[in-house]
């Protein structure tokens, strides 16, 4: 640690830290704006002006910014030196030139880091008495709002948008007073990142375009630490609820997993909570064949009844709930009859991620982990549209080299101009492998566009050259030969070499070879990570609970006389010709928060909790155990899947129920059973944690309008909900002061109302949470770690005559099934496409956006044709279609659809 | 009195071609440095104090030492041509009439620190410039001056004239490199320095046109002689540019070290009958006033310093008594306040306040707090306050404008007018 000195008191701080960073990690505030922890100094606002001495002797000292200079030891520093106090007043009152002074009509306000700057400098008075400049706002799509007015030119937003995420359509056009921060021209934001923006932006230029439509104010919000449900890298949220609706979700810092960032998928999918489709009570179907509403007490009735019957009782299970749900689910109907409810590509493929990872021979990286791999192989994934935090973080892993570059010359890490000026076009090695382009392919050293056949055997050719008793590969053509032999060479060379692949290829053998370039670089005494990223946010929970074939066909395979199929469409994971004839002679209880095409189909709705109702535990592509907390606490039929069932089961005197009283109690069992889930309940503080006998306040300490919210109802203040399953009170009454770091409502810190507050809770700037990152790893390495090669080396990728290998090609904005139930998604969604190379469409004649056709699962498909010239010759794209994933990869013919259709 | 820099201008103002240039003795510095060591030119260059005519007065030659020895490759040399503040004409005249001088200069330069690409940034206003000078390369080109192996020696250059987007940030060095990256023109923080790490992250020397000029003739004739041509410690002769209503305005190539009373009185001739000149701004427009009593200095770069301005680019602009100096410095804020970059705060929001109020005294509309809210910009808007020196140069003319001119500034705020309206002359 290094000491410093602060008008005369000493300080200490990590050596490598710029002044600003010091004196914010030492508690003093120090006013900044162009600075963000997670892109560093650049030093334009010139907001963190403070005087430097220069020696036991120097009096007069020289004005510095405090992000742009290096701290040394005893260096002596005054931020209450009367010319600097002065001029941070100055930058604010230049800032405030132009700012429209509209708070009160902001979304930003009470939680505006320009407003918290300004109250810190003590600028007041305004004495510019000249005309302000106005700037015409852009409509930037469905995410974010624009309005201009407010800006004060602090860099970040394109800064975070084009350096950090590698988004290219925002950007800062005209120069002096009239920079002007927006797209060339109006038109939705095209990065996944772009809702950052909001909290990127220290005023109220970019908002929550969502949130606006359904605004409260920061303190009039309750916030529940939560986990993001709409893909495996589990980010870690904040839930702000006011008046039973969630309003909006926010960044939920985690220095390991998500860190400052959310992907707009994440953050702007949460619609299907309040939507229309949701279903709020219990139906059963009537007499007439059509769903009528019960109530809960006649709806457990009945389903116990189902349950007494006797008969084969299956539980298809879900990787979108929890840990609890999936696991009571699974007592209830027995191990043998619990499925894991994904297609058959995927299961095949979830298990051997399951039995890969927690096999222990390689490191499973965190977010944080993957920033810091020096070199990095991409096998047959799409990162950007099956795990964009994921992508977030190979951008950030790739400069590397850069901050490599920089140590030599001397320029500390967060100098970002000098350390990107000095890399220049150097990166790290990041070889990206896939049939079809990514977003990270701008940032890659090699990009290999192929079958995913031949990028399967790429994957085995580069663990034999790192390994030579890894099984060959034959007859590799002498280019992909010489780029597996670079791709081993990077690895090797690399003191953090990290793999990454995932299961949206449904294709497990790109699972095997990228196990093998792992196992093959742990052979060479290397410490590799690999990354293998689930679709969904229990993915890997729920694979980790499950033995034996486990997807939905296999369930349907013997007849049962009950299915009980927990938060899950299965019609989005098998063919309508494996589910119709089952679903025909077995009853059939549906447990979901939102109606689906299987829901229609039950003979039995329950309203199941979403994310939103209830808590549970989430296992991510990381191994990270997390637990999300209830947000909404208004009175309602839906509950906890797993309430459903334990009533269920103790209406039908189930005695392994009967002990199901909390979440905790689910979640201890499931650890009793499984050794792999053993730390889970350490993954969060239990229902019944309480500090000083009290519960964590949910709602801020300035909550306002508790007895007026209900006013038209009921003039008297209504008594606050209880939570069955929360350390968190209903209310702003509860323990103040220093919390479990995994229970954080929000973040509020005295003078910082922004989420630039944040810094008080972290042990270092931009570093772990005081009281460590929340989440629990349960997949760890082992040095006993034993995990023969695979073998199965596929054959070459033949094309077909007059056939097509489909192969799915995922987005970020549609495949997920939750978020695609929300309006601003919908809105982001592209049409659903058949994509082709240009060679191939011309072969068969198709032009963009032809209409064809094509046969898959035993249904019949009409989609319009894209071209995509990177993609190999033989194979084709299907997008936009989650639906019919499950039957791919899949041989097609195309033919012209028949007359009539659309 | 040896003019080097001006020795080859023709009477019609036309540029030499090859064949006129070789005959004047033209390309035989090149052909004499191509036998030299790269080192011995730079040490030459070192040794001549030949100091950066663009403003900063920086050595040269220890400029050309930052390269290192081990630097990776490429290296570029950049030449700023890129002269657009109010008042300087002095690259220009170079560019358009002896373009010839500056090819080879770049030659030369880029041989010593071994350099294989230049690019000659250009104002994209000086359309003449860019043509005289694209011609001259061209012909260059042919004669084998500029290519692979030049004139057998091993030594490969390649040169680029590039015309500028058009800001006067461009100029500033970091921010030039930058712009010919195809960037937005921002100054870059230092470190890196761009010897270590300039254009696409290669190490680079940017050096201003006037300077690189400079160097065939200490290459051909030897560092003694050149500093033999200046009146001061640092050697070689300086372009000065002379404005303002003096009998002839003009260009003047003078020993560096001259006083600014000979530059005013005997080569500009003094002041158009009438007039008096009350002050001038030596090097530019972003160099103090100097007042008539100190005219006595010497034109060179520790000289001025100590009567509390700079040399600058050494474009002296007079200002006469029928002119109000504060509409003189509301025209020059103007100017500085439209070409901010953006980037830092002070420069960007406080010039254009600077501007308004300068507008408002001029009007008649000033108020009395409005001197002090002037003081305050000159000192938060000087040195280490801001990113890079644009604002802190703009602050100079006010900054002494304020100290010299204060009566003027008053007299303005208390009569709510300008007392040079009425008066004879009024703006012409």
């Amino acid at each position: 640690m290094t000491h410093f000195l602060v008008d005369g008191k000493t300080y200490t701080a990590k050596p490598d830290d710029n002044v600003l960073q010091a004196c914010i990690g030492a508690g003093l505030d120090l006013p900044y704006f162009c600075w963000h922890p997670a892109l560093g100094s650049v030093g334009a606002c010139r907001q963190c002006a403070v005087k430097q001495y220069a020696g036991a002797d120097d009096a007069t000292g020289t004005m510095v910014m405090a992000c742009m200079t290096p701290l040394a030891e005893g260096a002596r520093f005054s931020l209450a030196d009367p010319q600097a106090v002065s001029f941070r007043a100055s930058v604010i009152e230049w800032l405030m030139i132009n700012h429209p002074h509209d708070c009160p009509v902001c979304e930003e306000g009470g939680e505006c880091h320009l407003q918290d700057m300004t109250m810190m400098t003590g600028h007041a008075y305004r004495r510019y008495r000249f005309s302000k400049r106005t700037h015409r706002n852009q409509n930037l799509g469905p995410f974010i709002k624009h309005e201009m007015n407010r800006c004060i030119a602090c860099y970040r937003c394109t800064r975070f948008y084009r350096d950090y995420a590698g988004g290219r359509d925002l950007d800062v056009f005209a120069a002096h007073d009239h920079v002007y921060f927006g797209r060339h021209a109006d038109g939705a934001l095209e990065s996944e990142f772009a809702g950052n923006l909001a909290e990127i932006c220290p005023t109220g230029v970019f908002t929550d375009k969502t949130f606006s439509a359904r605004f409260a104010r920061k303190w009039d919000m309750r916030g529940a630490p939560s986990i993001c449900v709409h893909c495996g890298v589990g980010c870690n949220t904040t839930v702000n609820e006011r008046a039973g609706e969630v309003r909006r979700i926010v960044n939920r810092y985690n220095g390991s997993v998500n860190g400052y960032f959310l992907c707009d998928r994440g953050r702007f999918g949460h619609g299907f909570v309040g939507a229309p489709s949701r279903i709020r009570t219990p139906l059963a179907r009537g007499a007439d064949g059509k769903p009528a509403a019960l109530s809960s007490k006649d709806a457990i009735a009945s389903f116990a009844a189902m349950l007494r019957a006797g008969g084969r009782i299956i539980g298809i299970g879900s990787p979108r709930a929890s840990l609890e749900s999936n696991f009571s689910l699974r007592v209830l109907v027995g191990q043998g009859n619990f499925y894991a409810g994904v297609s058959a590509g995927e299961a095949a493929s979830l298990r051997l991620i399951a039995q890969v990872q927690s096999s222990g021979a390689a490191r499973i990286p965190s977010l944080r982990e993957v920033e810091r791999a020096d070199a990095a192989l991409v096998l047959g994934s799409d990162v950007p549209n099956a795990a964009p935090l994921a992508a977030l973080a190979l951008r950030q892993m790739v400069r590397a080299t850069g901050f490599a570059l920089a140590e030599k010359a001397k320029i500390p890490h967060w100098q970002d101009a000098g350390v990107r000026t000095l890399a220049g076009p150097l990166r790290s090695p990041l070889f990206i492998a896939s049939p079809a382009a990514t977003r990270l392919d701008d940032i890659a050293h090699t990009v290999y566009r192929a079958a995913p056949a031949d990028i399967v055997r790429l994957g085995f050719a580069v663990a034999a050259r790192i390994d030579f008793s890894a099984p060959a590969v034959a007859d590799l053509s002498s280019g992909d030969a010489a780029l597996a032999q670079k791709i081993a060479d990077a690895l090797l060379a690399a003191e953090n070499p990290l793999i990454v692949s995932g299961v949206e290829a449904s294709d497990p053998s790109v699972i095997e070879a990228a196990a093998n370039i792992a196992l093959a670089l742990r052979a060479r005494q290397k410490n590799p990570a690999l990354l293998l990223n689930v679709p969904e946010c229990n993915s890997l929970g729920l694979a980790l609970m499950t033995d034996g074939p486990s997807d939905v066909e296999a369930a349907f395979a013997t007849p049962a006389a009950l299915a009980i199929v927990l938060e899950n469409d299965l019609f989005r994971r098998a063919g309508g010709e494996a589910l119709d004839p089952a679903l025909k002679t077995a009853r059939l209880v549906v447990l979901d928060h939102s109606q689906s095409e299987m829901s229609l189909r039950a003979d039995l709705v329950l309203p199941a909790a979403s994310f939103a109702e209830s808590g549970g535990t989430l296992v991510s592509s990381e191994g990270r155990a997390q637990r999300f907390y209830q947000p909404i606490f208004a009175e309602s039929e839906m509950r906890a899947a797993w309430r459903w069932l334990g009533e269920a089961g103790v209406a039908a005197g189930r005695a392994a129920c009967e002990t199901w009283n909390t979440e905790d109690d689910i979640l201890a069992a499931l650890a009793k059973t499984f050794p792999v889930f053993a730390a889970a309940p350490r993954a969060a503080p239990a229902e019944n944690f309480r500090v000083a006998g009290c519960k964590i306040p949910s709602e801020p300490h300035r909550f306002s309008g508790r007895t007026a919210m209900d006013a038209a109802r009921n003039v008297r203040e209504p008594k606050p909900p209880v939570s069955a399953d929360s350390p968190f009170s209903t209310t702003m009454e509860g323990f103040y002061g220093k919390i479990p770091p995994a229970l954080l409502p929000y973040t509020w810190a005295p003078a910082w109302n922004s989420v630039q507050a944040i810094s008080k809770f972290q042990s270092e700037i931009g570093g772990e949470l005081l009281g460590g990152d929340p989440g629990i790893r349960l997949l760890e390495t082992r040095a006993d770690a034993t995990l023969p090669y695979y073998t199965f080396i596929p054959n070459p990728f033949a094309p077909r005559e007059k056939m097509w290998w489909a192969v799915f090609l995922p987005r970020v904005f549609g495949d997920d099934e939750q978020s695609a139930l929300a309006a601003p998604i919908r809105a982001r969604m592209a049409p659903p496409a058949l994509a082709l190379n240009d060679q191939d469409a011309a072969m068969i004649g198709a032009i963009p956006q032809q209409i064809l056709a094509f046969e898959i699962g035993g249904a019949r498909k009409n989609l319009a044709v894209e071209i995509r010239p990177e993609l190999p010759r033989g194979v084709v794209g299907i997008s936009g279609v989650p639906a019919i994933a499950h039957a791919l990869p899949a041989w097609i013919s195309i033919t012209r659809p028949e007359p009539g259709a659309t | 009195m040896e003019k080097p820099l001006t020795a080859m201008l023709q009477p019609d103002g036309q540029p030499l071609d090859m064949a006129g240039y070789e005959r004047a003795g033209g390309y035989q510095a090149l052909r004499k440095a191509l036998t030299m060591q790269p080192e011995a030119i730079t040490a030459e260059v070192k040794r001549s104090k030949l100091r950066g005519r663009g403003g900063g007065g920086f050595s040269t030659g220890r400029k050309w030492e930052a390269v290192p020895h081990d630097a990776p490759r490429p290296r570029y040399l950049v030449v700023n041509a890129d002269e657009m503040e109010p008042g300087s004409f002095k690259d220009r005249l170079l560019l358009e009439q002896t373009p010839h001088q500056m090819i080879e200069s770049v030659i030369i330069s880029a041989f010593a620190i071994q350099a294989e690409i230049a690019y000659i940034f250009v104002r994209a206003e000086y359309v003449r410039s860019l043509s005289a000078l694209a011609r001259a390369l061209a012909e260059a080109q042919a004669r084998g001056y500029v290519g692979a192996d030049i004139l057998g020696s091993g030594f490969a250059l390649t040169i680029h004239v590039h015309a500028s987007g058009g800001r006067y940030i461009c100029g500033e060095s970091s921010a030039l490199l930058t712009a010919l990256e195809g960037r937005r023109p921002l100054p870059r923080s230092r470190p890196p320095r761009s010897a270590q790490s300039g254009l696409w992250g290669k190490p680079s020397v940017v050096n201003n046109v006037e300077t690189l000029c400079c160097v065939p003739h200490i290459v051909e004739r030897g560092a003694d002689w050149f500093l033999g041509l200046s009146r001061c410690a640092d050697g070689g002769t300086k372009l000065f540019g002379m404005s303002g209503r003096v009998k002839r305005p003009g260009l003047y190539e003078l020993p560096l070290g001259t006083p600014l009373i000979e530059i005013l009185e005997e080569h500009a001739a003094g002041m158009q009958d009438g007039y008096q000149c009350r002050a001038v701004l030596p090097g530019g427009a972003s160099t103090a006033f100097v007042m008539r009593e100190d005219f006595y200095v010497a034109m060179d770069y520790d000289a001025v310093k100590t009567v509390g301005s700079g040399l600058g680019t050494g474009n002296v602009m007079a200002l006469d008594d029928r002119r109000c100096p504060i509409g003189l410095l509301r025209n020059l804020e103007h100017f500085f306040a439209q070409e901010s970059c953006g980037w830092c705060t002070p420069c960007r929001d406080g010039l254009p306040w600077v501007e308004r109020i300068l507008a408002a005294i001029e009007a008649g509309e000033g108020e009395p707090e409005d001197i002090e809210t002037l003081a305050r910009h000159v000192d938060f808007l000087g040195p280490d306050f801001t990113f890079c020196d644009l604002a802190p140069g703009a602050m100079q003319p006010l900054g002494s404008g304020l100290k010299y001119f204060r009566a003027e500034f008053e007299q303005h705020v208390n009569e709510k007018r300008c007392p040079w309206h009425e008066s004879a002359g009024g703006w012409a």
